[in-house]
């Protein structure tokens, strides 16, 4: 080993760090500056409605049986046309998912026939009790479209609202 | 209201002694690393440049029990790692918090099974839970800002 061997190194090494001081920082300053998520990142889920203001949830319990974690529990009730909530005989009377438990994977979303349930892009879910990691249909579901003021429960006419789910327009789509 | 109003302006600033402790515990609270699963990656990465908790007063994470004040169990529990987990949890010193990273540690997530503990709170009391498979480390700094606010608002009496 040469004499000035370990010093060179040490230069070396210290001109490594020396050249970061100009670079520039990379740190996301988190809770004040939020780096956009990802186009197909699965977050919080959203219950979605119709035009009409309907939910397009029918409680097929679909979205339940594909969940790998058991955390989604759809109880489903007999629509009628006085108090109609979606189209079709019957709607979600009981929608609930367990935060906690599920993963985040997307089955819901794929087996859903109506396209109800997406899986949207929040991901700030930080509980300080158990119980408040289930989410029921009331937090789920996405508020009315502007404009509109159509609650559901709707009072139809009878047999306008008789397909449960949409007619395919495009069966290529 | 009382010793300032005495004073008058002198430039005296006086607080409660809760607040200057809960604020002292929160720009320091070391936290102790429990990786246990995939959530530890995502742990390791919210310590790291991009995301850099040394901004919330954790500059390092200690393997050491006896040096943390908060315990983030990061991955599923099995049965024979809860004893290990309550032990490590009674070496570290009062005050102490836990956060429960991710689903696994929160409630057994999709392992519903007889080897893994249907949440950590079975056998350590949990303050904060982040839900995610694994959460982003977005989503563990939200949790540490979650028990923050809850630290801030504790009274001496808690820890009495």
């Amino acid at each position: 080993m040469r004499f000035g061997e370990p010093v060179l190194e040490l230069v070396r090494g210290m001109w490594i760090t020396f050249k970061s001081i100009f670079e520039r920082p990379v740190t996301v300053q988190y809770p004040e500056e939020k780096r956009p998520v990802r186009p197909r990142f699965r977050g919080r889920h959203v219950l979605h409605r119709y035009e009409n203001g309907l939910e397009k949830c029918i409680g097929c319990s679909l979205c339940s049986a594909a969940c790998p974690s058991d955390a989604i529990f759809v109880e489903a009730a007999e629509n009628t046309d006085e108090a109609r909530y979606s189209p079709g005989e019957r709607y979600a009377s009981t929608y609930e998912i367990n935060m906690l438990r599920c993963i985040y994977c997307g089955f819901c979303e794929d087996a859903c026939p109506t396209e109800a349930i997406t899986l949207g892009d929040n991901y700030e879910l930080t509980f300080t009790d158990r119980r408040d990691a289930i989410y029921d249909k009331d937090m789920l579901i996405e508020p009315l479209p502007a404009g509109s003021d159509e609650l559901t429960p709707q009072k139809v006419k009878p047999g306008v609202h008789t397909r449960a789910v949409p007619e395919m327009k495009n069966p290529d789509d | 209201m009382g010793v300032e109003q005495k004073l008058g302006n002198m430039g005296v600033v006086t607080a409660k002694l809760e607040d200057m402790v809960n604020w002292a515990r929160t720009r320091a609270m070391w936290p102790m690393l429990f990786g246990l699963a995939c959530c530890a990656i995502e742990m390791m990465s919210a310590q790291a440049a991009h995301y850099d908790m040394s901004r919330f007063g954790m500059e390092l994470m200690r393997p050491s029990p006896r040096q943390s004040d908060l315990m983030i169990v990061a991955g599923r529990v099995s049965r024979k790692m809860a004893p290990v987990l309550r032990r490590l949890y009674d070496q570290m010193p009062e005050p102490k918090w836990v956060i429960s990273m991710g689903d696994c540690a929160s409630c057994g997530g999709v392992f519903n099974n007889y080897a893994i503990v249907q949440g950590v709170d079975e056998v350590v009391p949990v303050d904060v839970y982040v839900a995610g498979c694994p959460p982003r480390p977005e989503a563990l700094i939200h949790g540490i800002v979650t028990l923050y606010e809850k630290v801030q608002s504790e009274t001496m009496k808690d820890h009495a």
